[in-house]
């Protein structure tokens, strides 16, 4: 299979940027979205064509997925140890393509009728470029190093569009938040990446992840602290993960980066750069499950499971709905994450890792169509909060049926794609680790209730004032919502365990019925719990949360996890750590300085007589010098 | 050659008169002064050369012609510093060199 | 004879160089250096350069005497005495010249010179030929260098003694 062609789908993004980036001023606004959509729709129809051939035309040899990659040596640094630069296709870099580049298109497409008269309009959509350009690198990474560095880049253009409107306070705090917040993940993930060049001597994907390879075979050769040094790697890497993903703890720039706009918090903050964290952990899935017996998987599928009934608590609590989708998304994170690591590796025992990708990409659907739509609603009201919006039904037909579609989907009612990828993993959680598998059954209910609590607060109930009444949003912004409906609503029937495994054999899957049931009947339940408490104004649920008392206080301020970090950094590292270390600076450091250069001032006033200006002194001090040295290299030195 | 001298003595004399030079050069307070000592360092080292070129290489005339430039140096030298010093007494009436130090700054 | 001729020269250029730097009258410092570069110029005629000692009396004594001279006549009054240094100055500067001459003097004295007994004499024509020569050894380049040397420095002895008058009408200009 050629696949030399697969680069352009970055570069053009690339060169979208570069031309609107540079020319953000000379470029006539509406020519800009129409620039950039052009470009991501010919990286979207070339990531189609790479997925048909690969799924369905010559990816397969001998029923096994290959593994192609195209790279060159960019760094050396010993014979062995080099970095490359370059392209890796299987099946899961080729399924994360259709993704980014499905999810950017529509958002672009979107785009042009949410930022309409926006200031910074050609800035906003070469960001757009920028961001897509990373997230195909990252991608496409073929080792390591190059994922890396993608995996900053993308962090840049996260923070650049968190505050992309950088007149806001608040925005500009929360993509400082989230910069720093990743940043702090990713050194443990770099520290992990130098720990494995230094302990394996390689970068290279294939060569780490191959199970019969040496590397994944010696984990044992050196340990540290009781556990293999591999697998504290893998530990470490995972922290620059969780880091991207939101996982707990490092979840807290999540929601503050709804700050941005929300076609933004669509592509970045729910359907692709999120999951770079999960991509990460499935890319180097075969060593996370072999190496140390999976320890390192373990670690993965609890912090995974503990996030995604975190999130889903909080998110039942929260009142503005961009946040509660932040809040959800998170959760849902948390579910690709321990469907991860519950996961086996042959033949049917991977389902868990075919349900956490076939979870990413549904979710990467019907989560950015639920921004989509929160974004089609705060256009027609503007307003984050859900206290401003009801009765939105009427108003906004084509949104209101492809938000509920959405809503239907990540609740997990068939034949919604939810339904499906959220049944597979449920499917591998209980036949690996049956409280992982309770939890993930809490939270489905969780997803349902807080899911249809927004629904029927945006879209039933009374009428709210509004300043203008409220309208349906253009065809481009409605004509996204209804292609991700379709996809939300048909996504569900790829059949993900014949294209995507561990071991990249497929297998047939097979609904398990008892299961399915449970996990439909607690989304009913949760659904019908809403639409007690939700759809009509009533009391009812105000009295439930004076009953959870300060659970729900606690819930509601997000377990004050930011008072915690702020605590931390505010009064422990600054006042215990960076304040000594300031004085020292201060007074130690700069005070030698400050000596070095008082002392040299004051010897300099009080020899500055001898540059008296009379040229005569200059002389008798000439002429004594030339004697001496006359005197002392003529006749004592030599010997 | 000069009979019954030898080219000791000769240089002994100029060693002298090149270091009166030097001691004029570095007391005098008077730059008109100054100049006559670097007149005596001059013709000092002039008479070195002559001398030298007489008693070891007298088949050659380096010496010699070395010596015509360093009068003629010298006497370029002296006409520029006449001129600066003229100048000099016209700007600040003074020709002495405690006077002269302002460049320091 | 001229053993004797050359001692006496010598003390003439001694006394008069100590005499010429220490005087305290400006004019009287100017000719008692006048008789030291006669006393040069006598010492050329001895060792039978002549075309260099007739330089000497020309140059020197013609020219640059002189012009200091004319300095010090457009500087100073005759009769203005001289400031001198400190003692202490004196007396340290007096050691350091003493002491280079120590230095100078065990070097020459320390150091073998390959005298060659000669009666040659150098005549003008030989000079000229030299000087004008652009064969190997020829310093004619060097020649042209000192007379465009010698014309710079009369352009610039002009322009800066010419200067510019200080008084109310250049202020204004200024």
């Amino acid at each position: 299979m050629n696949i030399s062609y697969i680069v352009l789908i970055p570069l053009i993004p690339l060169a979208v940027f570069l031309l609107l980036g540079l020319n953000s001023k000379k470029i006539k606004p509406t020519i800009s979205g129409y620039i950039g959509v052009l470009g991501l729709s010919i990286s979207a129809v070339l990531s189609y064509y790479t997925a048909y051939k690969y799924f369905f035309v010559s990816g397969k040899v001998d029923g096994v997925y290959q593994t192609i990659v195209n790279k060159s040596v960019w760094m050396n640094f010993t014979e062995t140890l080099h970095i490359d630069m370059g392209i890796l296709i299987d099946p899961i870099s080729v399924m994360m393509l259709v993704v980014v580049s499905t999810v950017s298109l529509m958002v672009n497409i979107y785009s042009r009728g949410y930022m309409k008269g926006d200031d910074g309009y050609t800035r906003f959509f070469s960001y757009l470029s920028l961001f897509t350009f990373s997230m195909y690198g990252l991608v496409l990474a073929t080792n390591l190093f190059q994922i890396y560095i993608f995996w900053e880049l993308v962090g840049v253009s996260s923070f650049l569009l968190i505050g992309y409107y950088y007149t806001k306070p608040s925005a500009v705090s929360a993509a400082k938040k989230a910069f720093i917040v990743t940043r702090f993940a990713d050194l443990g993930f770099l520290i992990g990446i130098l720990i494995m060049g230094y302990f394996t001597g390689t970068y290279d994907f294939e060569t780490l992840n191959n199970p019969e390879g040496s590397v994944i075979l010696n984990w044992a050769s050196t340990s540290f602290m009781g556990l293999s040094v591999i697998t504290w790697a893998l530990i470490l890497i995972f922290i620059g993960g969780a880091g991207k993903s939101a996982m707990f703890p490092l979840h807290i720039w999540l929601p503050d980066a709804m700050e941005g706009p929300t076609p933004v918090s669509a592509l970045i903050h729910a359907a692709t750069m999120v999951v770079a964290g999960v991509y990460l952990v499935a890319r180097l899935f075969p060593m996370f499950y072999f190496v140390e017996h999976g320890f390192a998987l373990n670690v993965v599928a609890y912090v995974g499971a503990f996030s995604a009934l975190f999130a889903a608590i909080i998110a039942i609590t929260q009142t503005d709905i961009k946040r509660v989708l932040a809040f959800s998304t998170m959760s849902q994170l948390g579910y690709m994450m321990l469907a991860l690591g519950v996961s086996g590796y042959d033949g049917h025992e991977g389902v868990g890792y075919m349900a956490s990708m076939f979870h990413l990409f549904t979710h990467a659907m019907f989560k950015a169509l639920l921004f989509l739509g929160a974004g089609s609603v705060i256009h027609a009201v503007h307003s984050n909060y859900l206290k401003d919006m009801g009765g939105l039904r009427k108003h906004m037909p084509i949104t209101n049926i492809t938000f509920l579609i959405a809503a239907l989907a990540i609740a997990g009612v068939p034949p919604f794609a939810g339904f499906w990828s959220k049944d597979e993993i449920l499917v591998a959680a209980f036949e690996h680790n049956k409280l992982i598998y309770y939890v993930g059954v809490f939270v489905a209910g969780l997803t349902a209730f807080y899911m249809f609590r927004i629904y029927f607060g945006i879209f039933w109930g009374k009428d709210k004032t509004y300043e203008h009444p409220p309208h349906e949003s253009p065809l481009s912004m409605t004509l996204p919502l209804m292609v991700l409906a379709l996809l939300s609503i048909v996504g569900g029937f790829i059949p993900f365990s014949e294209l995507i495994t561990p071991d990249k054999l497929g297998f047939e899957a097979h609904l398990n019925y008892p299961l399915a049931a449970i996990a439909i009947s607690v989304g009913v339940i949760g659904i019908a719990l809403a639409w007690v408490f939700y759809k009509k104004e009533n009391s009812l649920s105000d009295k439930y949360a004076t009953a959870f008392g300060p659970f729900y206080k606690w819930a509601s301020d997000k377990f004050y996890f930011d008072e915690i970090y702020l605590f931390v950094t505010k009064k422990i590292l600054f006042n215990g750590i960076s304040r000594p270390f300031a004085w020292f600076d201060r007074n130690v450091v700069d005070g030698t300085m400050n000596l070095i250069g008082n002392s040299t001032v004051k010897t300099a006033n009080k020899i500055k007589g001898l540059q008296s200006g009379k040229f005569q002194d200059y002389a008798f001090s000439f002429a004594m010098g030339a004697v001496v040295i006359a005197i002392v290299f003529i006749y004592l030195w030599t010997n | 050659m000069i009979a019954g001298i030898s080219i000791y003595e000769i240089l002994t004399v100029t060693s002298i008169l090149f270091f009166i030079g030097i001691y004029g050069f570095i007391t005098r307070k008077n730059l008109i002064s100054v100049l006559i000592s670097i007149e005596l360092i001059l013709n000092a080292s002039v008479v070195n050369f002559v001398v030298i070129n007489k008693y070891l290489y007298p088949d050659m005339l380096q010496g010699v012609i070395f010596s015509i430039f360093i009068i003629a140096v010298a006497a370029a030298e002296t006409a520029l510093a006449v001129s600066i010093i003229i100048n000099l007494y016209r700007q600040i009436s003074s020709v002495e060199v405690k006077d002269t130090e302002i460049m320091k700054y | 004879m001229e053993k004797y001729i050359f001692y006496i020269l010598s003390v003439i250029i001694i006394v008069f160089a100590v005499a010429s730097v220490s005087s305290r009258k400006m004019l009287r410092s100017v000719i008692y250096l006048l008789f030291v570069l006669c006393g040069i110029a006598g010492i050329y005629f001895l060792i039978d350069y002549n075309f260099l000692a007739a330089i000497q009396l020309t140059v020197y004594a013609g020219g640059i005497i002189v012009l200091i001279i004319f300095s010090v006549l457009l500087v100073h009054h005759i009769e203005m005495e001289l400031e001198i240094a400190k003692p202490f100055r004196k007396m340290m500067t007096g050691l350091i010249c003493l002491l280079g001459l120590g230095v100078f003097l065990y070097t020459i004295y320390n150091n073998e010179f390959n005298v060659v007994e000669n009666q040659v004499t150098t005549t003008t024509y030989d000079i000229g030929a030299k000087l004008l020569s652009y064969e190997s050894g020829g310093f004619i380049l060097p020649f042209e260098v000192i007379s465009v040397l010698l014309l710079a420095s009369m352009i610039g002895a002009i322009v800066i003694a010419k200067g510019r008058k200080l008084n109310d009408k250049n202020d204004e200009a200024l």
